[in-house]
Parts: C-alpha cells; structure tokens; sequence
C-alpha cells in the first residue's frame, strides 16, 4: 500500500483543563474524499487546526508521506502541501481576490496582479470556478468567498485539502457545485479531508470516514460498508433511539401572531421575507431551516433586538388586550409586563458574560428590577444556587466565572434563568448545539415541562430527528421565507428536508 | 512674491517634523498597532542625535559634515528605535494594551529626553549646545542649486532631513501599494488571524513596522532639536518637543492612513502654524487658530464614518492584541 | 515537495495559564516594580551616584518632612481623582484618553467664577458654584466623544486625545487674550483673590477630603449599583447588554458624563486649591499618568490610592534629589515611566506561561 499523505500517532491537545484531543490516530490518502465525522464540540476541528498550523500539539507526531514533521505555523502547512479552508473565511475584507491569492507567499518579484490573475483563471478552469481576481472580498457573497478561499489553496499548490463544514452557508445549489470540485479534485490525485457533522454529506461525497467522540478517534470506516446508523452510533457513542415523550397538547392558546415580518439586514439584503405564523401556548414549535436561513433575524426581531417590519401580537395570559410589540425594545418589552425568555444562539457573546460569575449571570434579567439605584445581588444568587442544584450544574460554586464551565452546564445556567421567570413564551436557538446527548436530553426535558406548564415554545433546531420527535408543529424556513408548516406527529424528516432545500417543496407538500 | 516665497518656504520647514512622526505612525498603524507614544520617541531621537553629534564634534574637534549627519540621523534612529522596541516587546509578545502602553512609553520617552538633555548640559557647565559647523548640517540647503533664483529657494533650499523626510514618505507609499511585502504588512493590520493562516510571521512584520515606524518618528524628534528654523539649533531646551508627537498622531487620521495624502496633510498643518508671521490674520486670535488641526482631525474623525467605501478605514484590527491559540 | 526536515519544535511558545492565586499575583507585580527600581538603580549607579542614597533621599524628600509631606498629597490627590474619572470609563472599555481636556474645562469654568464673581458671592457659594460647572461643564466635555460613539461607532482614543488639544489650545487663547493680567511682561491669567482660593484642612486643600470621598464612591458605584452593573456589562458585551434590555447608547453616555465630570472636579481643585490660576500645563499630564494609574490597579479604586501615592512620592522626591545631588528632576518621569512600564509587561506573567523546547525532529540536536 502507498504511503499515506498524512498519518497522526497520538495527537493530544489540550485547553486549560479542557482535553480537545485525546491520542487520535488516523490516516489521510491521496486520491481520496475522507470525512470526518463528529458531533459539535467532538475535536474535529481542533484536530485539523493541528494540521494547518494554528494550534501546536501538546503531544503526539505528525507524518506527511512517511516523514515524521513539526508543523508550527500555517506556513509550515503549506510548505507541506496543507491547505484548510475555515469556517469563517481567512480573507482580507479591504483586498482583491488576486491580492489574498498572494499574502504570505514567498514568491520573488514584484507584485503583479495580471500575473496572478492568469494564474488563478487556470485553476478556475481546471477545476470549474469563476471568480473575478480584481473583486474586492467585501463585494462577495459567501460562496464566492469560499471559492476565493479554495482557489487561494490551489494556487499555494496544496495537495491535502482540508474543508471545516463548508456546506453551512451554503445553497443546496452552490453545495452540489462544491461537491463537484471536491471529486474533481480526488480524480487529480489530491487528499481531500471534509469535517462535517451532516450524515447525509458524508454518504453521498465521501470514501472514508473517520468519526470523533469527545475528542477521541472511535473508528474509521468504509463509507460504501457503513450506514447513517451505524455512523450515528459511534457518533453518539451508543445504539441511540430517540425517545422524547411528547405530550398531548391541551387546549393550545395562542401566545404570538406573526404577521407581515419582514427584515433588510445592514448590507441590505432581504434575510426575511413576510414570515406569517401563530404560537400556542402548550405546544412546542419546532423551527427548521439551513443555518443562516434567517432564523436567528426571525427570533432577535421578536425579541427587540433587530429591526424587522411587520407585526408581532403578543396576547397575554391575563386575556388583556393583545399588545403590538415590533418597534419595542428589549426594555419596553419587560416593561409592559410580556414574559418573553430566549435562549440565544451564541450563548457567552450574548445570553451569558463568560467573565462574571453564575451569579452576575443570573441578575442580567432582573438588575432593574426596583426603584432603588443599588442592585439586589441577594435573589440572583439564591436562584444561581437553585439553577445548580435543580439542574445538576457541574460548578465548584455560583462564584467561578461562567467561561471556566464547561458548554453542557453553561447552557444549563442560560436555560435555567430564562425559565425561572416563568415565560408566557419562551425562545431558543440551537438549545443543544455542542451538548453531549445527557445534557440534550436535559434540555429537551425542560423544554417539554415549559410547553406543559402552558408556555410558547419556539424552539429553533438543526437536527432533524430531533425536530420530529419533540416538535407539535415545525414551521420550514428556505432563504428567509416560509416554505412550509407541518404537522411534527405526521411529517418525516425527509418531508422537512425537501421543504428546506426548495420553496418549491413547499408547493410539494401543500398539494398532498 | 518674497512674502510668499518665504512663507511657502517656512512652511515646508515646520511641515517636516510632523511629517517624520506621521510616517512612523502610519507604517506602526499599518501593523494593527496603535503606539501613542510618538512624542517619547520623538523625544528620545532627538536627545540621541543631539548627543551624537555633540560628542562627535568633541571628540574631532573639526567635525566632517556628512559624518555628523550620519551619526545624527543614526542615533536618533536607533533610540527611538529602542523606545518602540519596548513598546512592541509589551505589546506584541506581552500583549499589554497599546493604548496604556504607548502612554506610558510617552512619559518615559519624555523624561529620557529631558533627564539625558540636562545630564549634558550639566557635564558641558550650564546648556549643551553643539559648533557652527554642525548647526549648519541641519540648516544648510543645497549647494549651487540653491542659488538658482526662486527655484533654488522655493526647492533646493532646505535641510537634507526636508528631502528624507520626502524619500520616506514616497518609499513608504511604493512599499505599501506596490510590493508583496507591503501587501503582506497591510493584512496583519486588517486580520492578523487571516495573516497568519496565509503564513505570515505576523509577529516578525508586527515588530519591524512598529520598530522602523518608532525610528522614523524619532528623526522628528531629531529636526527638532537640530534645526534652528523651527527647533531649537542644536541646543537642549527642556519640552521642546512636546505637542508634536500628538499632532502627528491627528494628522495620521487627517491623511487616513496614507503616506502621499500626509505629505499634503503635514504641509497645511505647517503652513497654517507660520501662516501668522508672514499674513498676520487679525479676525481669529493665533490660539484659536492652533487649535484647528485638532478641530480638522475630529471632523475627519466623524466623516470617516459617513463614507461608504471601505478603502479609506483605519486597520480593521488597530489596538486589539493577537494571540493565535486564543479560543 | 520537499521538506527540510531537520525542523525543531519552537524553542519558546506561548500558552495561557490557570488562574493564579491573588497572593501571586500581587508578588508578580510587586517583583515588577522591583525590577523598575533596580534598573533605575543602575542607572543611577553608571551616572556616578549611590543609588541606595538616591533612594533614601527620595523618600527623605518626599515623606520625612511636614511640608514635603503637603506638597506629596497635593501631587497625589489629583492623579488620584482623574485616576478614579477614568475607570468607569475604562470598565465600559471606552478609552478616555481624554481625562486631560476633562480636567482643562473644568479648570477653564473654576477659573471664570474665581476671577469675575469673587466679589459678588461668598466664598463657600462661589466654591460650590464653581465646583458644580467645573463638574458639568467637564461631564459635558466627556459626553461629546461619547456622543459619537454610541451613534456611530467613532474611535473614541483618538477623538478623546483630539478634545485634549482644543481644550489646551483654548486655555491659551484666555492666557494671551480676554484673560490676561495686564500688569505682567509675561502673558498669563491673574492669580486668584485669596476668597477664591480653596481652604485647608492639615495644611493641604480641602480636594484631598473630596477625593478620599471619591474613592468611596467610585467603589460603591461600580460594584453595587444598578449603573456599575450597566457598565460592567456592556464593556464585556454589547449584545449581552442589548439583550438584557440595557440601552448601551445611554449607558456609555452617561458613564463618560460621570468621568468627565470627576475629572472637571480634579480641574477645580487644580486651579481653586493648588495653582490659585489658569495655565496650559494646568491639567500637568494628570490625565494621561492617570490612565496607567487606573489600567494598573485593575480599576480597583483602593489600589488607585496606593499607586498614586507612589507615583508622587517619586515625583516630589526627584525635585529633592536636584537639589541634593544634581540629578536632573525628570528622573522623576524615567523612574516612572519604568515602573510603569514594568508592571504592564508583569501582567503577562500573571496569565501567561512561557514552555520551553521540549523536542526536536530529525537533527542529532
């Protein structure tokens, strides 16, 4: 057998006391698509960062083509042949395409952007791209940028390509086309890695696969010998079937009217477009949706925190007059007595403040609370001490900062405060996102106890078989349009599927 | 006319200073970094090219004149170079912050100049004060070509520091512009972690633009305390330099960031500060009117944000320390 | 593709360290202000002096004595108070560099009332007059760049730093223009009349009172209330605080009104208790001294007091070893500038470690 392009012996790497790769041993080849497969959080991409020179191994040796190398710095990698393309582009905003080809390089003479525009016009066509070398980056919409970024590691003449989940902010389109390029690539004898954690991408592109758990390597298979079970499996690290109890709903009553939601992000483009929808007390509502669909617009505008146009009715659970709550902010909302709770999608940018401890965290809702200027720190403690205790929170105490714990009981502190007030609606996004299964369950748990207790539940989420399982009624979002809402006890997640790919799924699944 | 000859002639004079501190801090800016301690390095430079020269000359007695420009451009080179070594050692690999750092590089800079000045002036009985011959390195314009009439003053005239000041202005913009190194330099400004994916010794470019940036200031610091047009000839006054680091950290902004607008930017600001000797204006106090570098580098401040392309911002990650590990 | 492969691991890197224990922490950065003085020593040393003696004289000069004690106090309390100015505004993450110009206006304002209604209020209303639109006139000085920043995202650095200049610039406007004592050869602004001079308590003006006060205030304001808490928040994040419901514009305005204005108040204490009279170099370089002040005690208002006292003992002790031994006084600013430059380049040691090479590959190293 040949030698492999790359081989890694025992690579570890730690954080702190965070273990985010445990001697992980595996084999990249030449002439071949190999995914690497993991749940959020399972060291995929610490791994490959080892590869590409951003983070140094604290242990453990690295071969390319049998040779044993010390990889220090990205440049290091490309001597080698190693390019990686990240998940957010390492582009230069202010600079043409032709100008990123070329940072960093060693090349003698001086700069000259025709030359490397020739350069890059035949890659472009070797492989089936079109880009513009004189575009600046900030002019590009993000697959452009990502083909930038692929171009700029051809150019370096990499032969061992390396994707972190290029197909996130990707078109079901524009994922087909990539996927064409990446078996292009194979059939030139490249080495092509693909870190993803979508079953679906890993048995239509790859050969291999290796799966990651918890930072360990737990096996490497045959993707033409294996099956989305078996990956799940040793993905999850147990024979998993989900099994959310899903209640009946009682008497649902509606919480939420959407109406007319429309919003123009600051580049001025159109992320959501007259989104139309109702949320019922005792009901989970499930949200569906390639990442960057406009999911997070949908739940920041309901919550204050973007601009969107249209209406957001509010009916309050005293069965006083429906309130009209677009144009409020964050403020005005608590101040007219809504009880609205969301769990946001970036938890320590947004929802917590990773340098202040549990307690501090606790009081963001309720510092305001009173009319006297000092802030109450007792009650935020004594909740900080009942989130802990009532949801297992792994903590030395309420007074260690939130970024030391680790992301299963951080979310378990943002959940726990958003629920502790008691929502009239409560909001989430990608609750379990990074989670281990235990603390998933935990978290679908509580989502399950609010939609009992009478509370709205909007819980926005990617993993279909999730979705299908604990949802009453999924609403499908495509492009920042509804494409579709489905019935959660009757639908299949390939139902979903379709009405996520295409608006046109949409009219698939009104006719039936 | 000779008013006017003179006065553009004046202006270019006490353009210069400015001009040496606002390159060096657009090179330093270009790297992400913004060290606001220029005038500690202007300080520096100058109270090192003063003592070069002015032991030099002690030592020869008859001091050759390219010899002292050398020694004087060197030294205050090489010691303001010192003064942005520490600034880039606390901010680059101890990554302290560079707003407080680059202070407290200004008040060492500061006392440095001042404590060493006077050390001088004590050794040599009262003040230091450097010959003739050496005052006239740093005055003297061109010879032959100066006496062309008009032409010769209004371009020849000036001390050679004039014309390096402009080589480094109009190097600096080739470099930027025009070579893969420049390219390079610009991107560790804009997105250090970009720059280092590229293969970039983002460190290695970090600490030779703040270092060479730091040297170049210094040669203000150096014009200053030389020449005797608009400095103090050769001759330590204490505070000298002060006001002028700062002044060229405005005008930086004013030229946004680039090296051929700040060679119009710095002769405006010269020109406005000699503008009185020559036109006495009697409807604003002279006061006022000093302020309005200021007042112009606020309104550039504002209308920067105002302006939709993205060519003319500063470095995307000016002030933010890096650390490649950091998650 | 070729590799050169006798490559060694980098002799040195970088990683982050766990927490240190407080104690260490505070031997760390005391070690650095060792280190500062022991290169001044050796300075002092190669210029042909006794740095044990230089030493001792400085804190001779600036402790031993009543009156050097006073003026010690007189050179602390205002690094003290623009100390105490910046660090709400630090703790919000906006850097004021602009304490300065703060301390200016206030300075200009006091020095209106001291000169033209002296005679017409009281001395303790003209005092409370003065220190009022000294407080407002610089909380509004601080709310301008603040202003800019919560619309439209302005750097504030070098807005602040710009203020600074027009402030001074202003100043010298007065001196030379409508303010100027005409009896003098030299252009400047009269001296006060003695009711507009600030009375003293233990020999030193009442300002040391105030800020002492301040101390406590500034404490109580940024760790328990409801503003601290504001401000606490949205220097770590913006969106947090959006989320939380906090309205970050009006947050970051009113936070630069209160810095703006302690630092008015710092100006009115300059003028009215120590210079009894306006001057470009009224502010001194206050404000900027301050703002390492503030950075190195971790915007503790308590260490603020320790550091600053420190930092005036050094400066009052540098004009005695002038007078003692000929070492010019900026020793003073060098000796400074090196213990502050030692303590920032400490505070990477506290969350930081250096590993050294553990491995090489290929070669026979």
């Amino acid at each position: 057998m040949e030698t492999a392009a790359i081989q890694l012996k025992n690579l570890t790497k730690t954080f702190g006391s965070v273990v985010a790769n445990d001697k992980v041993s595996l084999e990249i080849r030449h002439g071949e698509i190999l995914a690497l497969l993991g749940e959020n959080g399972s060291g995929k991409t610490t791994l490959m960062n080892m590869l590409s020179g951003i983070y140094y191994p604290d242990g453990g040796e690295i071969y390319v083509n049998g040779k044993e190398v010390i990889i220090d710095s990205p440049s290091d990698a490309f001597d080698l042949g190693i390019g990686m393309i990240h998940q957010h582009f390492k582009l230069v905003d202010v600079l043409t395409a032709a100008e990123n080809m070329v940072l960093g390089l060693k090349e003698k003479g001086r700069l000259n952007t025709k030359v490397i525009g020739e350069k890059m016009r035949t890659i472009c066509e070797q492989y089936g791209f079109n880009i513009d070398p004189d575009k600046k980056i900030y002019d590009m919409s993000v697959s452009e940028k990502q083909t930038v970024e692929i171009v700029k590691m051809l150019y370096r003449g990499a032969d061992i390509l390396i994707l972190d989940e290029p197909t996130a902010v990707l078109t079901p389109q524009e994922t087909e086309k990539l996927f064409a390029v990446l078996r292009n690539m194979r059939a030139d004898g490249k080495a092509v890695v693909i870190i993803t954690h979508k079953l679906t991408e890993v048995m239509e592109l790859s050969d291999r696969v290796s799966v990651l758990r918890k930072g360990v390597h737990v096996g490497d298979l045959i993707t033409a010998e294996t099956n989305p079970q078996e990956l799940t499996n040793l993905m999850v690290g147990r024979a998993v079937t989900l099994n959310i109890e899903r209640t009946k709903c009682e008497n649902p009553v509606k919480r939420l009217e959407i109406r007319n939601l429309s919003c123009v992000n600051d580049d001025g483009v159109s992320v959501l477009d007259n989104i139309n929808f109702d949320a019922f007390g005792g009901e989970v509502l499930g949200i569906a949706g390639i990442s960057g669909c406009g999911q997070k617009e949908l739940l920041e505008g309901i919550a204050g925190l973007q601009k969107v146009s249209g209406s957001i009715i509010f009916y309050p659970v005293d069965g006083s007059e429906p309130q009209n709550i677009n144009g409020n902010s964050p403020m005005d909302i608590i101040k007219r007595g809504i009880s609205l709770s969301f769990v946001p999608e970036d938890r320590l940018g947004m929802g917590l403040i990773g340098n202040m401890d549990l307690a501090d965290n606790m009081m963001l809702r309720s510092y305001n609370k009173g009319k006297s200027p000092f802030a109450d720190r007792k009650t935020p403690a004594e909740l900080a001490e009942k989130v802990v205790d009532e949801l297992e929170v792994v903590t030395p105490g309420i007074n260690v900062p939130v970024r030391n714990l680790s992301g299963g009981n951080v979310q378990k502190i943002l959940v726990g405060r958003e629920i502790a007030s008691q929502p009239t609606v409560l909001m989430s996004a990608y609750a379990v996102r990074g989670l281990d299964i235990n603390t998933s369950y935990t978290i679908y748990n509580l989502m399950n106890e609010q939609k009992n207790r009478g509370a709205a539940v909007i819980y926005v989420g990617e993993d279909l078989d999730v979705l299908v399982e604990l949802c009453d009624r999924i609403l499908v979002l495509c492009g920042g349009k509804v494409s579709g809402i489905v019935d959660g006890r009757t639908t299949t997640k390939e139902e979903v599927g379709l009405l996520m790919t295409s608006l046109g799924g949409a009219k698939e699944a009104e006719k039936q | 006319m000779d008013t006017f000859l003179n006065f553009v002639v004046a202006a270019v004079l006490a353009a210069t200073p400015l001009l040496f501190g606002t390159l060096g801090e657009i090179l330093t800016e270009k790297s992400g970094h913004l060290n606001l301690g220029v005038e500690g390095m202007m300080f520096m430079g100058g109270v090192a090219g003063l003592a070069g020269t002015y032991y030099y000359e002690k030592a020869v007695g008859e001091p050759d004149k390219l010899v002292a420009a050398v020694i004087g451009v060197v030294c205050a080179f090489l010691c303001a170079m010192l003064g942005a070594l520490i600034y880039s050692f606390l901010t680059i690999t101890l990554r302290a912050n560079q707003n407080v750092t680059g202070l407290a590089l200004t008040t060492f800079g500061t006392g440095f100049g001042n404590f060493f000045g006077e050390i001088m002036g004590n050794a040599a009985g009262g003040y230091v004060s450097v010959g003739t011959v050496i005052k006239a390195v740093f005055d003297e314009g061109i010879p032959v070509l100066q006496d062309i009439p008009i032409i010769g003053k209004l371009l020849f005239s000036y001390n050679f520091l004039v014309y390096l000041a402009l080589a480094i202005a109009l190097v600096l913009s080739y470099f930027l512009t025009k070579t893969r190194k420049g390219l390079n330099l610009r991107a560790v400004g804009e997105s250090p972690a970009t720059a280092d994916a590229a293969g970039i010794p983002v460190s290695t470019y970090k600490y030779l633009a703040t270092c060479i940036g730091g040297g170049i200031c210094g040669l203000g610091g150096l014009y200053i305390v030389m020449n005797s047009a608009n400095g103090t000839g050769g001759v330590w006054v204490h505070n000298s330099i002060s006001g002028y680091g700062w002044l060229a950290v405005a005008i930086v902004i004013f030229a946004t960031w680039s090296p051929l607008k700040s060679l119009i930017c710095s002769l405006v600001i010269g020109a406005l500060s000699v503008l009185p000797y020559y036109y006495p204006i009697t409807f604003i106090p002279s006061a006022i009117y000093e302020i309005f570098p200021y007042l112009a580098t606020v309104a550039v401040l504002i209308m920067i944000i105002f302006r939709k392309k993205k060519n003319n911002l500063p470095p995307a990650s000016l002030g933010l320390a890096y650390f490649r590990e950091e998650r | 593709m070729t590799y050169e492969n006798v490559k060694k691991e980098p002799l040195v890197r970088i990683a982050k360290r766990p927490e240190l224990s407080k104690g260490k922490a505070t031997l760390v950065r005391l070690s650095s202000i060792l280190v500062a003085l022991l290169i001044g020593g050796l300075l002092i040393l190669v210029l042909g002096y006794n740095p044990i003696a230089v030493y001792a004289d400085i804190i001779k000069g600036s402790l031993l004595t009543g009156t050097a004690l006073k003026s010690t106090v007189k050179i602390a309390v205002p690094l003290l108070g623009a100390a105490l100015a910046i660090a709400p505004a630090f703790k919000m993450k906006f850097w004021n560099c602009g304490a300065e110009g703060q301390i200016t206006v206030g300075a200009i304002v006091s020095t209106y009332f001291a000169l033209y209604h002296v005679d017409n209020l009281p001395s303790p209303v003209l005092f409370i007059v003065a220190f009022a639109a000294a407080a407002v006139v610089g909380g509004l000085w601080g709310l301008i760049p603040a202003f800019f920043k919560a619309r439209w995202g302005t750097n504030e650095t070098l807005f602040t730093l710009m203020l600074n200049y027009i402030a001074i610039g202003f100043v010298k406007y007065l001196r030379i223009g409508p303010w100027m004592d005409k009896g003098q050869m030299f252009p400047k602004v009269p001296m006060f009349d003695k009711a507009a001079r600030l009375p003293e308590v233990f020999g030193v003006h009442i300002g040391w009172i105030i800020v002492l006060a301040l101390v406590i205030f500034i404490y109580v304001y940024m760790t328990r209330t409801k503003h601290g808490y504001e401000i606490a928040v949205v220097g770590e994040s913006v969106s947090t605080a959006r989320y939380s419901g906090m309205n970050v514009g009006k947050v970051i305005m009113r936070t630069m009104f209160l810095s703006g204005a302690i630092a008015g108040i710092v100006g009115w204490m300059m003028v009215c208790g120590t210079n009894y009279t306006l001057s470009d170099t009224t502010a001194n370089g206050y404000g900027f001294t301050a703002i390492v002040v503030a950075w190195l005690s971790k915007l503790n208002p308590f260490t603020m007091v320790g550091i600053s006292a420190f930092l005036a003992i050094l400066q009052k002790g540098s004009n005695t070893i002038q007078t003692n031994f000929g070492i010019p006084a900026s020793a003073s600013e060098v000796l400074t500038g090196l213990i502050l430059l030692c303590m920032l380049g400490s505070e990477f040691f506290i969350n930081y470690r250096f590993v050294f090479r553990k491995k090489t590959v290929g070669g026979d190293d």
